[in-house]
């Protein structure tokens, strides 16, 4: 094990001796930034998309709304994160002339991506709540969209937070595939150490180390919430 | 005041309502009674249209509120529902539940004051100037006060912060009668309120109900309760198939009814 230990040393000296850490720390930021923006996003479209898709359909303008909602869940469920970042960034980008930074397509890409996720599973969660809490609300003169937002959405919110959860560390894992737009994130900091060195097994087993760390921060962060959110739950 | 009208309803091919029309006046406590898929339900919930008719008009004060084109939202603030399963909102606390629609009914119109203020400061003389808008944390105050004396009425102020999973089947469903009751409704139509309920709940919600009678609330109840019935209505509408078969006050359709269908569910039901 002789040679492990001179890789430690190696990987020791370049994340302190030579300013690594500063990169992880950046990468580390960055990493979070993508997936608890591109959460919030995917919390705010989703929501939306859930909002419309359980809207009763005698109407039209709710059934056109329900197949463009299909459509956008269809997209973005049927291919992959990659090939949404590769042709927002290297398609849609250069058609419509406009320039963002490899980062901020990663947060746009994530949230729209999420958005998709989230919407199917904030539909579930709203059908989970009893029909007759929109009636109560209803029979009250609240409006539809009163009740759906202060009494319905809530509560499926609280039934849904355990998936929420495991959307929230799907996101963070999946951030290791935005170096293709060019984003500085924990994969690329650690692969670049890797490549400086010409040696890759201990920068690489940091990198997971930090990964499941960070995932169990996650798993500890969503069970407080849910055991805050619970309190108008029957105490046994 | 509340005008039905040649009420048809169906739930696909299935006809529930048929062609009903019938008159509710002011102060009146008409109970609806009938065996169970004759429609009775179904009726309650078109007269505030939780269900919308499929033909014919509810009018409520002149105004034909099966329309669509109408906003039913304002005429439901004054026409308070109480349903067989409570519907208490379970994320909110006892007090918010009843003071959650006052305040924002409230918060609307000071909105609306506001920007009728500022329109008027424009120029545009159409809209009224209010002097002394309140603050929306007065109204908050006002109508927690209101919730409270409320509250206090059923001696449930104790519960004002509990949420509503911790209380008894009773006690939810007098709250949920005070709910309605907070909007200063001018009918309140109760679904079955006692249905749920275990039997020793029963007393306490027909009681507060009985009391709502003596002070003159209009009421439609659709119920099983035939003491209630007997005690507290002025008309007993009996229902079958989808029809109104029989309406008499509550002495002369319990002790004399006069179709054999309704002499057959009496018969049943009063042992």
């Amino acid at each position: 094990m002789g040679n492990f230990d001179i890789k430690i040393e190696k990987f020791l000296k370049a994340f302190i001796d030579n300013g690594g850490y500063h990169n992880v720390l950046t990468g580390l930021k960055n990493t979070m930034e993508i997936a608890i923006i591109g959460l919030l996003i995917g919390i705010v479209i989703g929501t939306l998309i859930a909002s419309i898709r359980v809207l009763p359909k005698y109407r039209t303008l709710p059934r056109v709304l329900d197949k463009i909602c299909s459509f956008y869940v269809a997209i973005f469920r049927g291919t992959p994160m990659v090939v949404q970042l590769l042709v927002f960034y290297y398609v849609l980008m250069p058609l419509m002339g406009i320039k963002i930074d490899g980062l901020n397509v990663a947060i746009t890409v994530f949230g729209l991506n999420s958005g998709a996720y989230v919407s199917e599973i904030m539909r579930g969660g709203i059908l989970s709540v009893d029909p007759g809490q929109l009636e109560g609300g209803r029979s009250v003169g609240m409006s539809y969209a009163t009740t759906m937002f202060k009494i319905v959405i809530p509560q499926a919110i609280k039934n849904i937070l355990p998936t929420l959860g495991n959307e929230f560390i799907t996101l963070v894992k999946e951030t290791s595939i935005v170096s293709f737009v060019g984003a500085m994130d924990l994969y690329k900091v650690f692969n670049d150490i890797g490549t400086n060195n010409y040696e890759f097994m201990v920068p690489y087993l940091v990198m997971a180390v930090i990964y499941i760390v960070i995932v169990c921060l996650i798993t500890l962060g969503i069970k407080f919430m849910e055991r805050r959110l619970r309190k108008s739950d029957r105490r046994s | 005041m509340i005008d039905v009208v040649k009420l048809n309803k169906s739930f696909g091919d299935h006809h529930v309502l048929k062609d009903i029309s019938v008159t509710i006046e002011q102060g009146e406590r008409v109970v609806i009674i009938g065996p169970s898929g004759s429609g009775k339900s179904t009726f309650l919930r078109c007269l505030n249209c939780m269900e919308d008719p499929t033909s014919g008009q509810v009018i409520f004060e002149g105004v034909n509120i099966a329309d669509l084109s109408v906003n039913i939202n304002t005429y439901r603030e004054r026409i308070g529902m109480v349903f067989q399963h409570f519907n208490l909102f379970n994320n909110k606390t006892v007090l918010e539940n009843i003071m959650l629609s006052p305040y924002l009914v409230e918060k609307k119109k000071i909105k609306k004051a506001k920007k009728d203020n500022f329109l008027h400061k424009l120029g545009m003389k159409k809209h009224p100037y209010t002097e002394n808008i309140p603050s929306a944390k007065e109204i908050k105050a006002q109508k927690k006060e209101e919730a409270m004396t409320l509250l206090k009425r059923i001696g449930l102020e104790e519960k004002a912060n509990a949420y509503p999973s911790t209380l008894s089947g009773g006690q939810k469903q007098r709250i949920a009668i005070i709910r309605s009751l907070a909007m200063h409704p001018e009918v309140i139509l109760f679904d079955e309120p006692t249905s749920a309920l275990d039997p020793e709940m029963v007393g306490e919600v027909l009681e507060l109900m009985k009391d709502l009678a003596k002070e003159g609330m209009t009421m439609v109840v659709v119920t099983h309760e035939m003491g209630f019935a007997k005690e507290a209505a002025t008309r007993v509408i009996f229902m079958d198939d989808g029809r109104m078969v029989e309406e008499n006050t509550p002495a002369e359709f319990f002790s004399n009814p006069k179709t054999e269908r309704c002499k057959e569910f009496l018969s049943k039901v009063l042992v």
